[in-house]
């Protein structure tokens, strides 16, 4: 009788700020436990210890800016039987894809003294435009009980449970009274991802859309209520491109109140330095 | 002639991407690259635009290991603009989630970035087998941190409940008191941790630094006070562009930054404890003092200590505060946004973290300048790694290459930050 090996487990970063993979760590009670059934192979943050592929399990961090990540994905794709996007960045593109919108040569210029010294791709993308994704985990940062859950899933043989309803939903829930029916707060909630358990308006604010898109939103409608309460065009614009700006519906709602103002103002900001 | 390369492609246990190159040529360093290719995400760019109250949600984003620090630069330096001032419990609180994100970042990298380094371990999770007491507390200080970053921030990584002005929502005095028990543990935990990491084995290896941090008349350092140096700087935030300047390297996606006729700068733990020693707490000194150590402290693997004292400091400061907590009537002052340049610096968990904002009379961003304390540290990190390579240059290349590892890590560096780091190669021609 042979006995089972544990499942070897990968954790790969992309351009991101490192948060989803620090929610791993940030179990700190369950960490133990975790690498009791998962064996860790490779997870650069954790441990120089790097153990060759294949491997059962590959988190992913991070979209795609650079050609090298380009090729990158792709190896790590081949090396791996599941492969588990985490985060906004790696779903969507990340806060990083405001570029997309740009020139992405400007921006270089704005920042560093010698742009040729810096090689990058003009759009930020997520890692599914590149590879195929085998479960996607949303969230700017991922929320660590729902990383939980998939590992979890993964041991069980079972689909993780990860709603894709609404943010209201979670603010019913919790019984949060709606702060955009009874304060006027813009809220990205009902058109927002669940995941988070409706923090923002559990502190009096409506939801900045951290989540990114939840299936089938009706942003329009809720545009026009944001009109309503006497949000400018411009700032529609914003609401929608942050940190999940390139995801479709987003996108596309952001494009959609993109009036000659909001053109000046976001798209082609040119001020003297 | 023997010469020889020693190359790290990928640098573990610091958060971002980074590499090191080493060359030497008859025993001698002839090359020292210190690489960031994490690749750049462009931050003051996109800034450029976007309203004023967005800029802590936004900035946060640049790293999930210290985002309260991005915030707090970034409220700091709006309120700067708007001829705003945030005192009082409101502050206080401010003081608090701050002492939350240290805890959490320094635990972070004492037991599970820098001690493995120490004892011979590639990672925590191996050292959990042999000393899975040591590994425990280190989890639990790090939760301890964190919850008091989720209860006023709303969540751990990217806090929603930092606004300009203040807080979109205040605790109740009840709720604050519910952290008061986990941050007596901390303490207690703090302490052992000063003892722990003070037992560890350190090189000789002390350097002519210039540290700098910030330095407030009252207390130790977190968003306020003058930028000082031991080599004779003193001056208000406002002058930053004036004695800082950022070069571009070729070998690096971060900016160098190097203060004007005085070259490379030290940041961070070791800085704000040289120079605000004075300002720690009376129990942080006592400890630190019980294990050996003076006000003045120039070993930066001597930093894993360092960044237990100030542990223990913010575990202390936090139930100060918890302690002496009233709710405040308002969760934030009114901002009326006008044009206006403003500037902030605080002390992110890394060393002092600049941002300055020109703003519009609509409140839209028109520019932005960010100087993460990675980028600072930067030229000292590959100092450091001259001189001792040049000291320790018979070691063989895998002894030389774990310890010029240990020798980046104890500055904790945040490639993710830096790049708005690290891959090691030694290269012996």
């Amino acid at each position: 009788m042979s006995i089972k090996r544990n499942p070897k487990l990968a954790v790969w970063k992309f351009a991101s700020c490192d948060g989803c993979q620090l929610s791993l760590l940030d179990c700190e009670d369950e960490l133990l436990s975790v690498v009791n059934k998962i064996d860790i192979a490779y997870f650069l943050e954790v441990s120089r210890n790097v153990v060759r592929g294949p491997y059962d399990i590959s988190l992913v961090e991070g979209s795609i800016t650079t050609q090298h990540d380009a090729e990158r994905i792709q190896k790590i794709r081949k090396s791996s039987k599941l492969l588990i996007t985490i985060g906004a960045c790696a779903t969507a593109g990340g806060i990083q894809s405001l570029r997309n919108f740009k020139d992405v040569k400007e921006f270089i210029s704005l920042i560093y003294a010698k742009p040729h010294y810096i090689e990058t791709l003009d759009k930020s993308t997520p890692i599914a435009s590149h590879v195929r994704v085998d479960f996607e985990l949303q969230g700017c940062p991922i929320n660590k009980r729902q990383l939980l859950e998939v590992f979890s899933a993964y041991l069980n043989e079972r689909k993780p449970n990860t709603p894709p309803h609404s943010v209201c939903i979670e603010c019913k829930r919790r019984e949060t009274v709606c702060v955009m029916v009874s304060q006027g707060i813009p809220c990205l909630g009902p058109v927002t991802h669940a995941g988070c358990n409706a923090i923002c308006p559990s502190y009096c604010r409506g939801c900045y859309g951290c989540y990114g898109p939840m299936e089938t939103p009706n942003t329009a409608s809720l545009s026009s209520r944001f009109s309503q309460l006497g949000m400018k065009e411009e700032n529609l614009v914003c609401s929608f491109r942050s940190f999940n700006a390139y995801s479709e519906p987003f996108r596309k709602e952001s494009e959609a109140h993109m009036t000659e103002k909001a053109e000046v103002r976001i798209q082609k900001p040119k001020y003297e330095n | 002639m023997k010469s020889r390369t020693i190359k790290v492609d990928y640098l573990a246990r610091v958060e971002g991407e980074g590499a090191l190159y080493v060359k030497i040529k008859d025993n001698t360093v002839v090359d020292i690259k210190f690489k960031i290719f994490e690749p750049p995400r462009f931050f003051e760019a996109f800034l450029r635009g976007r309203i004023f109250n967005e800029a802590p949600d936004i900035t946060a984003r640049i790293c999930g290991i210290c985002p309260i620090a991005y915030q707090m630069s970034s409220v700091h330096a709006m309120e700067d603009a708007f001829g705003v001032t945030v005192d009082g419990q409101l502050r206080a609180l401010r003081r608090l989630i701050y002492c939350g994100e240290w805890i959490e970042s320094h635990a972070l990298h004492i037991y599970m970035l820098h001690a493995p380094d120490f004892l011979g371990y590639p990672d925590a999770i191996q050292m959990a087998k042999d000393h899975p007491d040591i590994v425990q507390r280190g989890l639990q200080l790090k939760k301890a941190g964190n919850e008091v970053v989720a209860l006023l921030g709303g969540r751990e990584i990217h806090p929603i409940n930092v606004r300009v002005g203040g807080f979109y929502k205040v605790p109740s005095k009840q709720e604050l008191s519910s952290l008061a028990e986990k941050l007596k543990w901390a303490r207690d935990a703090a302490l052992e941790t000063v003892r722990w990491t003070a037992t560890l084995p350190f090189p000789d290896f002390e350097q002519d630094y210039e540290f700098v941090a910030l330095r407030h008349p009252e207390e130790y350092p977190f968003n306020e006070g003058r930028l000082v140096s031991n080599k004779g700087l003193d001056i208000s935030v406002y002058e930053y562009d004036n004695h800082f300047i950022e070069e571009h390297v070729q070998h690096s996606n971060a900016l160098h930054s190097v203060h004007k006729g005085h070259s490379s700068y030290f940041v961070g733990p070791l800085a704000r404890y040289n120079l605000n020693f004075d300002k720690l707490s009376p129990l942080a000194q006592e400890t630190a003092r019980s294990v050996g150590l003076s006000d003045v402290c120039r070993n930066p693997f001597q930093s894993i200590i360092i960044r237990s004292v100030e542990v223990l400091y913010a575990c202390d400061e936090a139930l100060r505060i918890v302690e002496q907590y009233e709710k405040p009537d308002k969760p934030a002052i009114k901002i009326q946004p006008h044009a206006a340049v403003g500037y902030g610096c605080t002390e992110a968990p890394r060393g002092i973290l600049y941002h300055r904002y020109r703003i519009d009379d609509e409140g839209v961003i028109l520019d932005a300048k960010i100087v993460p304390p990675t980028s600072q540290n930067q030229k000292t990190i590959e100092n450091d790694l001259w001189q001792f390579i040049t000291q320790h240059v018979k070691l063989s290349n895998d002894q030389l290459t774990l310890q010029c590892e240990q020798a980046i890590r104890n500055y904790d560096p945040c490639i993710s930050c830096a790049t708005h780091f690290l891959k090691l190669k030694i290269d012996r021609v």
